[in-house]
Parts: C-alpha cells; sequence; structure tokens
C-alpha cells in the first residue's frame, strides 16, 4: 500500500528526513518509535503533505499512485487521514459541518453522492458514544476550548467517520489519562481490518499494551534503524533508546 | 511557512463578475455642477417648487463645506465639475406599466446578473423597486402593497403623489447639511425609494431595491426615506452590483429611517460594487449617509449589511434613539480585498431613556487592504439606564493587510452599562494544512473559515439574503489563498 524509498526530507536549512525505508501493506499495524528529534513527525506531515517540509529525495509510493505529486487533499481523499499531535482549533467552524465537508469532499471524489444529513448524525452519535464523547461536541466550534483529551478523542472520531485507508496517528497517545487511552486505543482498533494500514507515531511503549502493533520500528537521525515485532518496543521500554544506537553504532 | 504565506498572500484575486455594460442610450447632463444643473435635475423630474428651493438650498449649504478627511482612506483628489449629475434610460418619456414594455436589454441586464426580475420577485413573493442608473424602471407587486395601504415608490413619484409625507420626513433625520455628501446627495440626487407603512400594518412582504449603476461617469446619488407609522414593521432589503468600469465612480446615498411608536424597521444591505481591478483601479466610491430615527417609544431599528464591493467605502449606519425603551442594532460583515478600503462602522446615539443597542462588527481583510471600524457610542445626560454591547472582530487573511478599530465612547449618565469587546485573528497556514488534510480545497476552508466568523451576522440577514450574502463573500475571496 504504502512504499518509501529513501525520504530525504528538510525544514528551512535541517535536514531531518536522512534516507527513509518503509514498506507498509494493507492490514498491518506498524509503530514508529525514536527519541525527541528523530524526524518521527516529520515523516506524518511528509506522507500528509505539508508544504513546509521540502523533501529533497527519495519516493513515496501509495496504492501506485506517487504521492508527492499529489495536493494535501487529494491525499485525504484517496484515503490517507493525519491525527495530528497538536490539532488546530478552528473557532466558529462547527465540528459536524468541517465532518461532513470532509465525508463528502471524499464522497465526490469517489462519484458517490453526499451523505445524508440524518445517516451522518446517526452515524456520528454512534462513533461519538463510542469514544464516550458528548454529542455536544458537534455543535461546538473545531476544538475550539477542546482540553487535550477531548482534541484526541476528536481526531479519533473524524477518522472513524473518514474510514481512511492509511491512517497515520501522531503521538495521539501524549497527554492522555488512561481512559482517554483505552478510548483512543478502542476507536483504532475498532478500524483494523486486512484492507487499512495503520501507522502509529509514539514514544512510549504504553499506547502498544492496547494497540498491538504487527512491526515495531525505532527512528533515530531521521532514518529507520531497527525493525522488529512487539518485543522490540518492549526492549526499548526496558533498555532505553541509547541502546539501539549502541548496537547499531549510530 | 513561507510558502504558505505566499499562497495566503495570492489567494485575492478573482476577477469581477458582474463586469459588463448594458448598452442603452443614456439621456445624461454634461458634466459640471451648478445651479443650473441642480434646476435642470429638478425640471427633468417635473418636482414641485418646494422642492426645487429645498436642493437649491442644500446646493449653497454646500459650497461652503470642505470635504471631510478624517477617514482612513486615500484617493486622489475628486473633481466634482467632471461628473455627470444626471443619467436615466432614454424611454424615460413613456415611462414602461409593466415588464413587457421595459427595454429588453434592461431585462438581459437583470439575468446576467441572476436577478430575473419578474420571475425571482414572484417566487420570493418580493416587491422590487428597481433602480436602473437614476430611474425607476418597473415597480412590482404594487395592489398587494396597496391594499394594505403600504407606499413602496421611486422617491419622484413620491414627490409628485405624496408631498405632504415627503416634505414632512425629508432631510428630518439627516439634515442638508449634515456632512459634505449628504449635502452634495440633497442638490443633486437623482431617484431612490420611499416607502411609508401606515399605523398598525406589518408588511406584508420584504421590500428589496436592486441599484445598478450603469452610465459611465454618472455619480449616482440615491435618496432613501422609509417612514415606520406607530406600531408597524418593514423589513427592506438593498442590493447592488454594477458593471466593470475604468473611471472612479461617485455614489454619494443618503438613506433616512424613521420609527415612531412601537415601529419596527429592519434594513438589510449586500453591496456588492466593483471595487476596482488588481491595482485598484476603477473601483466605485461609496460615500454614504445612513440613518435611523427611533422617534418614538419601545421603537426599533436595524441596520444589516454584507459590504464586499467599491474602491472606497465610507459608511456608517446609525441610531438615533430618542424614544424610551428603543433599540439600536448594527450588524455588519465588511470584506476587503486587493487595494480596497473601507472606513465603516455605526453610530449610536442614546437619548431616551432605557434605551439599548448591540454592535456586531465583522471584519475581513485580504490582499493588501486596508479596513477601519469606526464606532460611537455616545449616551446623553437624559439617557438613564442605557445599555450599549459592542463586539469588534477583524479577520486578517495573509500579511499585507491591515485592520485598525477606532471606537468612540461618550457617556454622560452615570447608570449607562456599556460594554466593548474586540479581537484580531488570521487564518492560519496550520488551520488551512488541517482542513486540507481532511480532504477540503483550501478555497472551501477559507470559506469555511470566513463564513464561520461571520455566522453572527449572517443569521440576521433574511433568509435568501442570507444564502446570496455568503456566496458573494466566497466570490469575493475567491483566489485570496492559494
Amino acid at each position: 500500500m504504502l512504499e518509501i524509498k529513501d525520504l530525504k526530507s528538510r525544514i528551512g536549512d535541517t535536514d531531518i528526513l536522512r534516507g527513509l525505508s518503509l514498506s507498509v501493506n494493507a492490514g498491518e499495524v506498524h509503530a514508529i518509535m525514536g527519541p525527541n528529534g528523530s524526524g518521527k513527525s516529520t515523516l506524518a506531515q511528509v506522507i500528509a503533505g505539508h508544504e513546509d517540509y521540502e523533501v529533497t529525495g527519495g519516493s513515496v509510493t501509495y496504492k501506485g499512485l506517487d504521492l508527492l505529486e499529489l495536493d494535501p487533499e487529494i491525499r485525504a481523499r484517496e484515503g490517507i487521514f493525519l491525527g495530528f499531535q497538536y490539532p488546530v482549533e478552528i473557532p466558529g467552524v462547527n465540528n459536524a459541518y468541517l465532518l461532513k465537508a470532509a465525508l463528502n469532499a471524499k464522497r465526490k471524489h469517489r462519484g458517490e453522492p453526499e451523505i445524508d444529513a440524518f445517516e451522518f448524525l446517526k452515524t456520528a452519535k454512534e462513533k461519538m458514544a463510542a469514544l464516550g464523547m458528548d454529542p455536544k461536541f458537534l455543535n461546538r466550534g473545531v476544538n475550539e476550548g477542546f482540553s487535550g483529551g477531548e482534541k484526541k478523542r476528536n481526531e479519533i472520531l473524524q477518522m472513524a467517520m473518514l474510514e481512511p485507508e492509511l491512517a497515520i496517528l501522531d503521538e495521539t497517545d501524549s497527554g492522555l489519562d488512561i481512559d482517554a487511552l483505552k478510548a483512543v486505543a478502542a476507536g483504532v482498533n475498532a478500524l483494523r481490518s486486512p484492507d487499512r494500514a495503520i501507522i502509529l507515531v509514539t514514544h512510549y511503549q504504553r499506547l502498544l499494551d492496547y494497540i498491538q502493533p504487527d512491526f515495531v520500528h525505532v527512528l533515530s537521525g531521521g532514518r529507520i534503524i531497527r525493525s522488529g515485532d512487539k518485543s522490540l518496543a518492549l526492549e526499548l521500554e526496558a533498555k532505553g533508546y541509547d541502546w539501539v544506537r549502541e548496537a547499531v553504532g549510530t | 511557512m513561507a510558502t504558505e504565506t505566499e499562497n495566503l498572500e495570492t489567494l485575492v484575486n478573482r476577477r469581477y463578475e458582474h463586469g459588463f455594460v448594458t448598452d442603452i442610450a443614456t439621456d445624461s447632463l454634461p458634466p459640471g455642477l451648478d445651479e443650473g444643473v441642480v434646476r435642470a435635475i429638478s425640471a427633468r423630474k417635473q418636482e414641485p417648487e418646494w422642492m426645487l428651493e429645498w436642493r437649491l438650498q442644500a446646493y449653497r449649504q454646500w459650497l461652503e463645506m470642505a470635504e471631510p478627511e478624517w477617514a482612513h482612506v486615500h484617493y486622489p483628489k475628486i473633481d466634482y465639475n467632471s461628473i455627470s449629475y444626471y443619467a436615466a434610460p432614454k424611454s424615460d418619456a413613456d415611462r414602461p406599466k409593466s415588464l413587457d414594455e421595459v427595454d429588453p436589454k434592461l431585462l438581459e441586464t437583470y439575468d446576467k446578473l441572476g436577478i430575473p426580475l419578474h420571475e425571482r420577485a414572484r417566487l420570493a413573493g418580493v416587491a422590487v423597486d428597481a433602480v436602473f442608473d437614476s430611474v425607476s424602471v418597473t415597480t412590482t407587486f404594487k395592489a398587494k402593497l396597496s391594499e394594505a395601504g403600504v407606499i413602496f415608490c421611486s422617491f419622484s413619484e413620491a414627490v409628485r403623489e405624496h408631498p405632504e409625507l415627503v416634505r414632512k420626513y425629508l432631510g428630518s433625520v439627516v439634515p442638508r447639511r449634515d456632512n459634505f455628501f449628504a449635502a452634495l446627495n440633497s442638490a443633486v440626487f437623482s431617484d431612490g425609494s420611499f416607502v411609508y407603512i401606515p399605523k398598525g400594518v406589518r408588511c406584508p412582504m420584504e421590500l428589496s431595491t436592486y441599484f445598478r449603476i450603469n452610465a459611465a461617469n454618472t455619480g449616482q446619488f440615491e435618496r432613501t426615506l422609509i417612514v415606520a407609522d406607530e406600531g408597524s414593521h418593514v423589513s427592506y432589503l438593498e442590493g447592488c452590483t454594477a458593471p466593470m468600469r475604468d473611471e472612479n465612480q461617485l455614489h454619494a446615498a443618503v438613506v433616512e429611517l424613521v420609527a415612531l411608536r412601537d415601529a419596527e424597521i429592519k434594513y438589510s444591505t449586500v453591496q456588492n460594487w466593483y471595487p476596482g481591478d488588481e491595482q485598484g483601479r476603477g473601483g466605485i466610491y461609496n460615500f454614504v449617509t445612513k440613518r435611523g430615527d427611533c422617534r418614538g417609544d419601545n421603537s426599533k431599528i436595524s441596520w444589516t449589511q454584507v459590504e464586499t464591493g467599491s474602491a472606497i467605502t465610507w459608511k456608517y449606519p446609525s441610531c438615533l434613539l430618542r424614544g424610551a425603551n428603543s433599540v439600536g442594532e448594527f450588524y455588519s460583515v465588511a470584506v476587503t480585498n486587493n487595494l480596497q478600503q473601507a472606513d465603516t462602522g455605526t453610530k449610536m446615539i442614546h437619548i431616551g431613556p432605557n434605551t439599548r443597542s448591540t454592535i456586531v462588527s465583522k471584519g475581513i481583510s485580504a490582499g493588501r487592504a486596508q479596513q477601519a471600524y469606526r464606532g460611537l457610542v455616545r449616551v446623553m445626560p437624559q439617557a438613564h439606564g442605557a445599555r450599549n454591547h459592542t463586539q469588534c472582530d477583524s479577520l486578517l487573511i495573509g500579511k499585507q493587510c491591515g485592520a485598525h478599530t477606532f471606537p468612540y465612547m461618550e457617556i454622560k449618565n452615570p447608570t449607562a452599562k456599556v460594554e466593548h469587546e474586540a479581537t484580531t485573528s488570521k487564518i492560519s497556514a496550520n488551520q488551512l494544512f488541517y482542513c486540507r488534510q481532511r480532504g477540503i480545497s483550501e478555497e472551501d476552508a477559507v470559506n469555511m473559515i470566513v463564513n464561520g466568523f461571520c455566522k453572527e451576522v449572517f443569521k440576521e440577514l433574511p433568509m435568501e439574503f442570507a444564502v446570496e450574502a455568503q456566496a458573494l463573500l466566497n466570490v469575493s475571496l475567491e483566489g485570496a489563498v492559494g
């Protein structure tokens, strides 16, 4: 589904990704771990198409498409979802309105009719209940005055509604209490299917207690320095990032 | 951030849609202004002596006045002798009695503007007194209105048919010498609308006038007078579009509203005059005096405006709150793009006891536009228990535009409560990226954010007008990012 080859990217004059390669197939859950500044969030932003990150080398192929050639909104309509580490507030824009506009943009892209207003509301309320969100959040401004945990749940709600083929969750676990973490994890697990892939970008192993990854990658200095299964995350937790860096000699 | 900022700055470049000139021969006066011109205008309109005398006095007063310079706008000095002060469609002599008699070219123009008069009027249940250039071309739904006793006609007709009402109220809210542009209008006003709602009558439909400036180099001087008698109610809509043009066109209208005891007037405007090209060339100068007088107890006047056009806007719809418990409201959305300049706001003058006013102003600036909110809240010594709430928000798109707020408050009664809130925000690159990541195009994202910002004002507009206003806003900001 996603094939990243020797990807290099920088922001301003600073090189961040220095030759990253990663292959993700449908049905898989990948966890990308690494210390601060290793390039985890940059990878997420580059896949989503943030224009501040300049791609200086390598290639990204998604469902056979040259992803780097597509505008961010086209990538989204093609099924890529990024759960933001810091979701922005958009005062005055109704949460339900944004959600519906996003859904319809995707449907239009696929040649499908707009979603029925009644059906939209019904589905949204079901998904909110599952996430432990008050339906009142639908009528508030997008993330306006939401707590950190509420913002993250709102990201998961959007993901659940948009049903992406490739979901990238950037530090979705950070700043969550245990109840919120469980709710978010349940939301992600509900989305797991043979047709979808999920990339979890995280600093801590904790999230992986609730969402079992198929693969764990350790990112350092803008490259993947080690890949393994779930046990790698546990080993990291026990021994720290220095252990990997020493082991691979970086 | 650099690329996105550039994108933001280039998102404001959509050509004016209604830029075309209808080919109708106009019967114009040559450029220039003197007493002879004032007399000629009055004569062409077959006005009575008192009307001519009123105009002449205004002209003499205007000669002694100076053009105001305090507004936060810049423009080359206007040569008032290079302007033609009267233009009417050639067919003036035999005015059409129905749409069938209207010049087909004119109807075509309405079609291009998306306002097929007959259909739209019937479907929307709106009576339209269409002002094309300076002379009213057609008036519909007269029968239904006259059944209710409502008078809705062109100003010229009112001068002829209802002189007692016109003489009683004309200039009673905006005196001839109120300001430079009002004096000029009083001398040379061409036409406009007159509305009278009798005692206790609720006007059976929304009244609507589409203004349109069409003759090259002709200043348009509209005069509107709306009188709501005791216990009556009226909602009036004013909407405008204009064709593309090279020379600057001066527009100096005067609108007077009078609400007697227990009466209510709701005045809504959607203004979309030609703002000039990207360099600011050829746009309309819009220097308007709009004022409402809550003359009776428990009366209410509400101004709602959506301003997207004109090169320069200078406009302060105001309320004189004379009657006890009277209410004044001002809801405004002003959009400036490219090199547009707007200095707009309101004045709420609290005179009677327990008078209340609400001001909600939303300013959106993009491109290199400059926008100022200028508002005055004055509470007179006798206005016990007066209350005002002002909310003034600015939204900036890109880095080269500006928003300025000049709130003035003069409180002379210690029991008054006056509140002022102001915010300035920007559409950030991160907000746009967030929306795009959800599959929403940049342009749609801007529209969504802008419409969210204006929501409080749009909900004050009559339904079909709100839809139109929203569409207009989207058109005005198309190309403002991206």
